[in-house]
């Protein structure tokens, strides 16, 4: 069974050309680090604007690396990436105002409180106007629901509230573009949910969204298009429903008598035929399943029931990335 | 695929980025507010751009000086060694008061009896005794902390994404090390000109070379030891800068440069070494003393100047190539 999947459309390999509507473009886009470890390795990547665009990949697969290079925080060895049309890093002064980002996980100053911590953060930024400061950080920490705790210093913060801290800083003027890096880290069931909402929220006013994860129901729920990393390549990108249509249909018939159906199923060219207890699957390919059905029946075989199956997009994704990938539900 | 039905599919693949005014995001409160340039775009002929490229202003880089100024002396540490810096100057007035009153014929050299006759002179005392070691301590906490402090908390990668720019980080970070050099060798100045006034005589000074100026220009001369040792300091931060680009450990970089410190004041000391001394930077610190003689020393203090801005500019410079290039990959 083939799972390499052709993504029509944006494709690895054809990055599109500058400013055809695209928020985020890599072209051969290659980080190797001090001690030769290639973290990134050519990576073509094409977020449509307007997109909420799922960054999937195992552990170490070089998402954070990648999301490093958009932000101009590290250089590429080789190949360039487009970031709202600004080249990075030449362009991140033009750029970076217009992107709020969340980069492996939250960092603030443990002394500071919360709101101290995001007027700090909005000082840095050059274009940011200080007299619409207080209002700003206000309802960026109102949206993350951290009113409550704007007072407390960040060090008796935990991990959820350190999170949302960090997404309030993200929001802390309007963006074009969100990166976020696996912004549901150490986020509870209700925050988790919180953050898929705010996401699609966000989605909607009009800025796109590129969030990475190593968990495919999150990105399942929340996002329009997939770019599938593995160790440092990019093995698949489009829209997510593409990438679900991708994998071959199979048919599966409840039989009392499996091996039966299984030779009627081999006599019509299907392949990929495995027998079960009181059941037969194979690949459909493109046979129609009710003239299946009208085989065997036509042989003399009981058809109890029969299903076509779509692979579910966690066995798409594990048969991109290898058995390894942590596909937690 | 009519099964798929996923929230996320209801919302259209490409809607081009030019129609979307960032004017309806939930977060812009107040878009003309917000929205400083965008006046300047049309202007400019080229709508089709819906938020233009933002571009920061000198204010936004004071406001940026102020926040890290804020961080800097709100910070419980740093607060801490200022006190102790103040506290010096107190501890020797009261300190020579008590020899003095003991007996003032001890012999215990001239700077009691210049201290017990003039208490002006307290100032330059506190100088002599804290320039050597515990006001680089400070400067070497602010300025090596500075960059390594942010890379090793993790907040650096925030600031250069909000984005701060790297130069313009850099340079702030400096300003903030000069000016708590400053402010730490004004306190001491003050702290000794207070103590000295409460615990001595004060009037017209005696100098080094044995003419009297009057109070006034005594302290004018106090303002350009302070304005020297601040210089001195200055240097020093810059050699602490460039060594906290090159860690993520704050205490690496604080070590190393105290190390330097007083490897190379121990370096200077040795006779054999002499020709190498005047490269040293510690070497020019005690020049503060120009300002007792009559006239001033301008000559050795200039030079003085002259090493401490060779240090500022190689190590600044330096600090600002690793800087601008390194991976932020903490
Ligand atoms: N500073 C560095 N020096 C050397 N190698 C590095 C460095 N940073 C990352 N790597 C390597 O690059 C690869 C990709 O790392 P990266 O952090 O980008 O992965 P990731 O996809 O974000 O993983 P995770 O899901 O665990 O966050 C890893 O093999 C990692 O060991
Ligand atoms: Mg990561």
């Amino acid at each position: 069974m083939s799972l390499t999947i052709e993504v029509p459309g944006a494709s690895a390999g054809a990055p599109p050309p500058r400013g055809t509507g695209h928020a985020i473009v890599t072209r051969g886009l290659t980080k190797r680090f001090r001690g030769g470890q290639v973290a990134v390795d050519s990576l073509d990547l094409a977020v449509p604007a307007g997109s909420v665009f799922g960054f999937l990949g195992p552990n170490g697969s070089g998402k954070t690396t990648t999301i490093r290079m958009l932000l101009g925080l590290v250089r590429p060895t080789s190949g360039g990436c487009e970031v709202l049309g600004e080249p990075m890093p030449e362009g991140l002064a033009g750029a970076l105002p217009r992107v709020g980002a969340l980069v492996e996980g939250p960092a603030f100053y443990p002394y500071l409180s919360g709101e101290a911590n995001l007027r700090r953060i909005d000082a840095a930024d050059p274009t940011s106007d200080r007299r619409t400061a207080a209002h700003r950080i206000a309802a960026a920490l109102d949206r993350v629901g951290l009113t409550a705790a704007a007072g407390k210093r960040y060090r008796a913060y935990s991990l959820g509230m350190r999170q949302r801290l960090a997404i309030a800083s993200a929001l802390l003027v309007p963006r074009e573009l969100l990166i976020l890096d696996e912004p549901t880290n150490g986020l509870d069931p209700q925050g988790t949910r919180e953050m898929r909402g705010l996401v699609r929220e966000i989605a909607e006013a009009g800025t796109t969204v590129f969030v990475s994860s190593h968990l495919l129901a999150e990105v399942e729920q929340m996002c329009t298009h997939v770019g599938v990393m593995r160790t440092g390549r990019l093995v698949a990108q489009g829209p997510i429903a593409e990438l679900r249509s991708g994998g071959e249909p199979r048919i599966r018939i409840e039989t009392p008598d499996p091996a039966a159906a299984a030779r009627v199923l081999g006599a019509l060219g299907l392949t990929g035929v495995r027998e079960g207890d009181g059941e037969v699957s194979a690949d459909l390919g493109a046979e129609a399943p009710e003239r299946v059905n009208a085989e065997l029946v036509a042989r003399g075989v009981a058809v109890r029931g029969l299903a076509v199956q779509r692979p579910s997009l966690e066995d798409v994704f594990v048969g991109l990335t290898g058995e390894g990938f942590d596909v937690e539900a | 695929m009519s099964r798929l039905d996923t929230p996320a599919q209801t919302r259209p693949e490409t809607p081009p980025t030019e129609t979307q005014p960032t004017e309806t995001h939930p977060t812009e409160t107040r878009p003309t507010e917000t929205q400083p340039t965008e006046a300047e775009t049309v202007a400019n002929g080229a709508p089709e751009r819906a938020a233009p490229a933002r571009r920061g202003t000198a204010g936004g880089t004071l406001r940026l000086l102020g926040s890290e100024l804020g961080l800097t002396f709100r910070r419980p540490r740093n607060i801490a060694m200022l006190a102790v810096l103040a506290a010096v100057p107190v501890i020797i007035g009261v300190v020579l008061r008590v020899v003095s009153d003991d007996g003032a014929e001890g012999g215990a050299g001239s700077i009691i009896t210049a201290v017990a006759g003039n208490g002006m002179m307290l100032t330059f005392a506190a100088l002599f005794v804290l320039v050597p070691l515990l006001l680089p301590v400070a400067v070497a906490v602010v300025a090596g902390d500075s960059v390594a402090g942010e890379a090793g908390m993790g907040t650096l990668r925030y600031l250069l994404a909000a984005p701060a720019g790297r130069t313009r980080l850099l340079a702030v970070k400096y300003a903030n090390a000069v000016v708590f050099g400053l402010a730490a060798t004004a306190l001491v100045a003050a702290s000794a000109l207070i103590t000295g006034f409460l615990l001595f005589p004060v009037g017209p000074i005696t100098l080094l070379s044995g003419s009297t100026i009057p109070l006034a220009e005594g302290l004018v001369r106090v303002l350009v030891a302070v304005g020297y040792v601040a210089a001195g300091m200055a240097a020093l931060a810059a050699l602490a800068l460039l060594l906290s680009t090159l860690t993520e450990i704050s205490i690496g970089a604080i070590a190393a440069t105290l190390v330097l410190v007083v490897v190379t004041q121990v370096l200077g000391a040795i006779p054999q070494l002499a020709p190498v001394e005047p490269y040293l930077l510690p070497s020019w610190w005690l020049g503060f003393d120009g300002a007792l003689r009559a006239p001033m020393a301008l000559d050795d203090m200039g030079q003085g100047l002259l090493v401490f801005a060779a240090y500022a500019v190689v190590c600044g410079s330096a600090a600002w190539a690793r800087f601008t290039t390194k991976d932020i990959t903490a």
